[in-house]
């Protein structure tokens, strides 16, 4: 990796902290809503917004974008997080979460904020409509492709896998399912609610392509975007194995904090933890 | 008498009447609309047949989209679909979509505003020998409280045509009922149609039956009938179930101070409820509602159960003169 690269990388690391803060500042400020998911993912979607996605944040609506459907849409803090930090929206609009009259509502709607691309919530239901956005690409010859975030809780839903045998069957190579593999949901374990294992044999049954990742490393998850890119013939998923809460150690891998609102000094203490990570970035970046 | 703006064919009751099923309309205007608009695509859930997209499977390969037993997938995806810019009208019995993929309808397509187009075959009992697991009488009642929904329920072949063709050229979700069974073709193409605007063919000015899909007829039979009871029955054919067409019902009861709702439907939350529910804030008005008493269906043969439910010409009949008693006596 060249020298240029490691500062690109370290780069991206920043604004996955950035992010991180925005979460821990949106949901505490709303007073409800989600934070281990999008803590977790908060590394894949610094590199969603600021490397993989073909967009334009001032023309949410330009045809040829490439189209980033959240299917959990519980985890939307950390999409209005990226969204806003990449220009979509004011980043001071973050406060307004979940508040009445908001386009942040608790789960995203495609009228209501632009560059949300659908309205999402109920588990699920994306990777269809994304399948769905993808087969219209195919049949008008469109160069753009399809991505779509999903939990992967939300693959106990047999919409899910309608929607991975649908794609498996047009070969639609122009999709991409990330999965956020963190291995908690709300009741507990994935493993001890309905077990998934073994999930990548069952995407490559289902005849997909299968590219696997430390999601919280920026540079793995920079390289399997990329390695996406020669995968033809078949619709593509990236296992992200992730830490729920990552960045905030007392949330780390406890699926209590997939969701549940802060006690008095929890914030400030993931703040204090941030900010010191953001100290040692910057000092690391600097060297580079 | 039966109003001439209706062209209705002449003779009505002629028992030699072409029948044929509303879903063949469906299947004949889905082909035109492909014709006209290339972004027409239809999705199918294994029915093929059916629901009447032989032929245009057949015209469009590349626009016909099999997606197998997936009735959820065939909602959410359809989403997908429309964001990417197509219209797709997605077809499976009206049991299965809308009735399995319910949440997909409100979410992904209505909420999402998706220009979606679903197709609901086989509603009602008159799908009969299959029994009431494949008898979609609740359709109307779960689309209805859908914002910004539309839902019709063509009354013949021909006005089913024309039905699909306006759905794909309105922007927006729309839900269009259709049947297996045949029924008589009693509209022309000089019938008007026009979605939101109900067709009142027969003035009366006793009781008023407001009725949509296939036993429109049966309502203008029990009309016709009643005249030797000296009974002036006013008909409307309410194709259009929302957005009701509130100026037409509230015409049908000032004209004639009782209302007869009449659907191949659940009484609970068709279009009986919807009249009802305009006039309860707007002009009470004395009603009558024939429609599937909230039971389940259950196999026979089509007449014998609409004999069986209470919704053949003779039912209507019955449910008029009750409605028209109650204003005489009140």
């Amino acid at each position: 990796m060249s020298h240029q690269s490691d500062k690109r990388i370290k780069e991206l690391e920043l604004i996955a902290n950035t992010l991180r803060r925005h979460v821990i500042e949106m949901v505490s400020h709303a007073g409800s809503g989600h934070q281990g998911g999008p803590l977790g993912m908060a590394d894949v979607f610094a590199v969603l917004y600021f490397h993989a996605l073909n967009h334009d944040p001032k023309n949410p609506e330009w045809e040829d974008r490439d189209r980033l459907i959240l299917s959990n849409g519980h985890t939307c803090p950390i999409r209005y997080a990226a969204m806003a930090e990449a220009g979509y929206f004011p980043v001071d609009e973050l406060k307004t979460l979940r508040r009445l009259g908001t386009r942040l509502q608790g789960h995203p709607e495609r009228l209501k904020l632009p560059g949300s691309e659908t309205t999402s919530g109920p588990l699920g239901a994306g990777l269809a409509q994304a399948a769905g956005l993808a087969y219209a690409a195919k049949m008008d010859k469109k160069k753009w492709r399809v991505f779509c975030q999903t939990s992967d809780g939300e693959h106990e839903a047999g919409l899910h896998w309608e929607a991975m045998l649908f794609a498996g069957k047009y070969r639609l190579d122009n999709l991409v399912c990330i999965v956020d593999r963190n291995n908690i949901q709300i009741d507990g374990r994935t493993e001890d609610i309905m077990p998934l294992e073994p999930l990548r044999d069952k995407y490559e049954a289902f005849n997909w392509h299968v590219v696997e990742c430390n999601g919280n490393d920026v540079e793995a998850v920079v390289a399997a975007f990329e390695a996406t890119k020669s995968l033809f013939d078949k619709p593509i998923c990236i296992l992200t194995h992730n830490i729920p809460g990552k960045g905030v150690s007392y949330m780390e891998n406890n699926f209590l904090w997939h969701s549940q609102p802060f006690k008095p000094g929890e914030a400030e203490a993931a703040y204090a933890e941030l900010d010191a990570a953001k100290k040692q970035l910057k000092a690391e970046l600097a060297k580079l | 008498m039966i109003r001439k703006e209706a062209k209705l064919v002449d003779p009505l009751l002629d028992p030699k009447i072409e029948q044929k099923p509303t879903r063949d309309g469906y299947g004949h205007g889905v082909v035109e609309a492909a014709e006209k608009n290339p972004n027409v695509v239809v999705v199918c859930a294994d029915l093929t047949d059916s629901t009447r997209n032989a032929d245009f499977k057949k015209k469009f390969p590349d626009r016909f989209v099999q997606v197998g037993v997936h009735e959820q997938f065939l909602a959410a995806g359809a989403a997908g679909l429309a964001l990417g810019g197509k219209i797709p009208f997605i077809t499976s019995y009206a049991m299965f979509c809308p009735g399995r993929a319910w949440e997909q309808v409100r979410t992904n397509i209505a909420l999402n505003e998706a220009n979606v187009k679903i197709i609901g075959s086989h509603a009602g009992v008159s799908v009969g020998p299959d029994g009431a697991t494949h008898q979609a009488i609740e359709d109307i009642a779960i689309m209805r409280p859908i914002p910004g929904m539309v839902i019709l329920a063509p009354c013949d072949a021909l006005e089913a045509k024309k039905a699909t063709l306006a759905i794909a050229e309105y922007k927006g979700p729309c839900y269009v009922r259709f049947a297996r069974e045949k029924s008589p073709v009693f509209t022309t193409e000089e019938t008007p149609f026009e979605i939101g605007k109900a067709v009142t063919l027969r003035s009366g000015k006793d009781v008023a039956i407001i009725a949509c899909g296939p036993l429109v007829y049966q309502a203008l039979v029990a009309a016709e009938q009643m005249a030797d009871e000296g009974l002036d029955v006013m008909v409307v054919n309410s194709h259009t179930i929302k957005p009701l067409d509130e100026k037409a019902v509230l015409h049908a009861a000032e004209a004639c101070d009782a209302i007869v709702t009449v659907e191949e439907h659940q009484i609970t939350g068709g279009l009986g409820g919807a009249v009802a529910e305009y006039l309860a804030k707007t002009r009470p008005t004395i009603q009558e509602f024939v429609g599937v008493p909230n039971v389940f269906g259950e196999s026979g043969e089509p007449n014998e159960l609409l004999r069986h439910f209470g919704m053949d010409a003779p039912a209507i009949r019955q449910a008029v003169r009750k409605a028209y008693k109650r204003k005489t006596q009140r």
